[in-house]
């Protein structure tokens, strides 16, 4: 008898809140379907009129390419650096290597409106001219401490004879990290990866800050905001939230499902 | 022959590798953050930045209200969001890693956070369709005649916690799952073995066991909520402005960069007294 009430009570508070973390999307998909021009109840029919106007927005569609663009090359740079410091910080035996650690994590404990604002007031002293680049830099910033803090740790101890004995067979560094070592981090490498494009594409105060012209996606539908409530925010916002299920999806059943298994 | 050693090869060799992830470090962040401090004791006077040194930022920001307020919201809020997202996610976190079958363990969780996926700013539009004049609380409340007046819900405090909530009792169940699920079952058995209940249990075996977990998910949500400007900006109205509410305002309408940097500083001087405080606890492990 008790078993059955906690049970029910475990199961009912479990539903409540999973009713309150799913409410706002269910609720933005749903009126991103709406025949209409306002996007709360009632809900007056099935149309696609919103989709097709997203599609035709010459501007949201540059900004998705833009944040495409920013997301896929700061986390290549974000990435690679990482993984040339965590090689070097696991491998060699560095005077200050956790002062450096340190220096290198450090970007992560600041709020990105700091980091985006203090970025800013250098280039503006500089006169640099806000671009999509400027963004980059400052999305590898607040990336690099966690590629390199996920490839460090997985630096393992076990992985030091394999690349010695690539070593003594004749390979220099870069044959070492390319054909060895990296292959066999791909797990954290990719997951890193991964991680980055996230954040940099879901990036809204330093894409704001550091751009000018050429937007990235958040910004873009940062500005579609000030029209208020439009089912066209609603599309957009579904659109982005499917691809990124779907993303996380295929890494789920290929990536991370492997790597428990072995 | 060369006279260096191959030690010295190696070390050389180990400095080039680790060198551009720290000269990146270093150009774009250490210098303009110190750029930035620098700043912030400067002043704006007739739409040119004077580089005086003083801490009359400062003095202001303790001397004026409007300025003032914004740290007081900024806490307060963040204070409200945590301790909520926390009491509302340790049990969700608790019932997955207790009740639920193991099979759909990974499920249930993967569940617990798919609308992390939105995109953060639509993630806080949408809290608007759920709780603006028109929106669907609000209609659903009046068709089954509970109340005839809309209700203020959104554009003002209320909508802010809850927005920031939704987003991190995500987060949260996330962070205490991964720790429940580390401890031994050992531990309850012994409990058991010496007469506990199951209150006495979780609250003198339990509880202790995942209060680190909950310190370093509590942390986080710290900092990212103080510092967040997007989902006030959307959910919060204009009447208690948030501190990067208010850093934004020096920035587009006042143009006052000193003044800004000087809030960026007070705002992380409240991120590191909370780290300070946590520190105890916040021990990560090396694996």
């Amino acid at each position: 008898m008790r078993d059955t009430l906690t049970k029910v009570a475990s199961y009912g508070y479990a539903g409540l809140i999973y009713g309150f973390i799913f409410l706002p999307v269910a609720v933005l998909v749903l009126f991103s379907f709406q025949d209409g021009r306002l996007p709360v109840p009632p809900f007056n029919g099935f149309s696609l009129q919103w989709y097709e106007a997203v599609f035709a927005d010459r501007k949201l569609m540059a900004a998705l390419a833009n944040s495409f663009m920013v997301a896929i090359v700061s986390s290549v740079i974000a990435c690679l650096l990482g993984f040339l410091a965590a090689y070097a910080l696991a491998r060699y035996k560095l005077p200050g290597s956790a002062l450096q650690r340190g220096l290198l994590i450090a970007p992560m404990t600041v709020s990105y409106l700091i980091i985006a604002l203090g970025l800013l007031t250098v280039l503006n002293t500089f006169g640099i001219k806000l671009s999509l680049w400027t963004v980059g830099i400052g999305h590898v910033v607040i990336n690099l401490p966690l590629c390199f803090a996920i490839i460090f740790s997985s630096m393992g101890d076990h992985h030091i004879n394999i690349e010695r004995a690539a070593r003594d067979l004749g390979a220099n560094d870069f044959k070492v990290m390319a054909l060895v070592t990296a292959p066999m981090l791909l797990p954290s490498i990719l997951a890193a990866f991964f991680l980055s494009v996230t954040f940099s594409w879901d990036e809204f105060i330093i894409a704001f800050l550091l751009s000018r012209f050429d937007v990235t996606l958040p910004v873009e539908i940062w500005s579609l905001l000030r029209s208020g409530l439009n089912p066209k925010t609603n599309a957009i916002g579904s659109l982005v939230f499917l691809v990124s299920v779907a993303v996380l999806a295929v890494l789920e059943l290929t990536l991370f499902g492997r790597t428990k298994k072995s | 022959m060369s006279t260096m050693t191959l030690e010295d090869t190696e070390r050389r060799k180990a400095w080039g590798f680790v060198a551009p992830a720290l000269l990146w470090t270093i150009a774009f962040f250490v210098v303009p953050f110190l750029f930035m401090a620098a700043m912030s004791l400067w002043s704006r006077q007739s739409g040119q930045i004077v580089r005086a040194w003083n801490l009359d930022n400062y003095i202001a920001f303790f001397a004026k209200d409007s300025l003032f307020k914004g740290l007081v919201n900024s806490l307060e809020i963040t204070l409200i969001v945590t301790v909520l997202s926390v009491l509302l996610a340790y049990p969700l976190a608790w019932i997955i890693a207790e009740r639920v079958p193991k099979r759909f363990q990974r499920l249930a969780l993967i569940m617990a956070v798919l609308p992390f996926w939105t995109s953060y700013v639509v993630r806080s539009y949408s809290w608007l369709l759920v709780l603006s004049k028109n929106g669907v609380i609000n209609q659903t409340l009046m068709t089954l005649g509970l109340v005839s007046e809309p209700l203020e819900i959104a554009s003002n405090r209320t909508a802010t916690v809850i927005g920031f909530v939704h987003f991190f009792v995500m987060l949260l169940t996330l962070t205490i799952y991964a720790n429940l699920i580390q401890l031994s079952p050992n531990y309850r058995r012994a409990a058991a073995d010496l007469g506990a209940n199951a209150l006495q249990t979780f609250w003198h075996v339990i509880l202790p066991l995942t209060l680190p977990g909950i310190m370093t998910g509590a942390f986080l949500t710290f900092v990212l909520c103080i510092g967040d400007y997007v989902t006030p900006q959307i959910l919060g109205g204009n009447n208690e402005l948030v501190l990067p509410q208010i850093i934004m305002l020096q920035l587009g309408r006042r143009a006052d960069f000193p003044m800004a940097a000087a809030l960026s500083i007070i705002l992380m001087l409240a991120v590191t007294a909370a780290y300070v405080l946590c520190a105890r606890w916040l021990k990560i492990e090396r694996a």
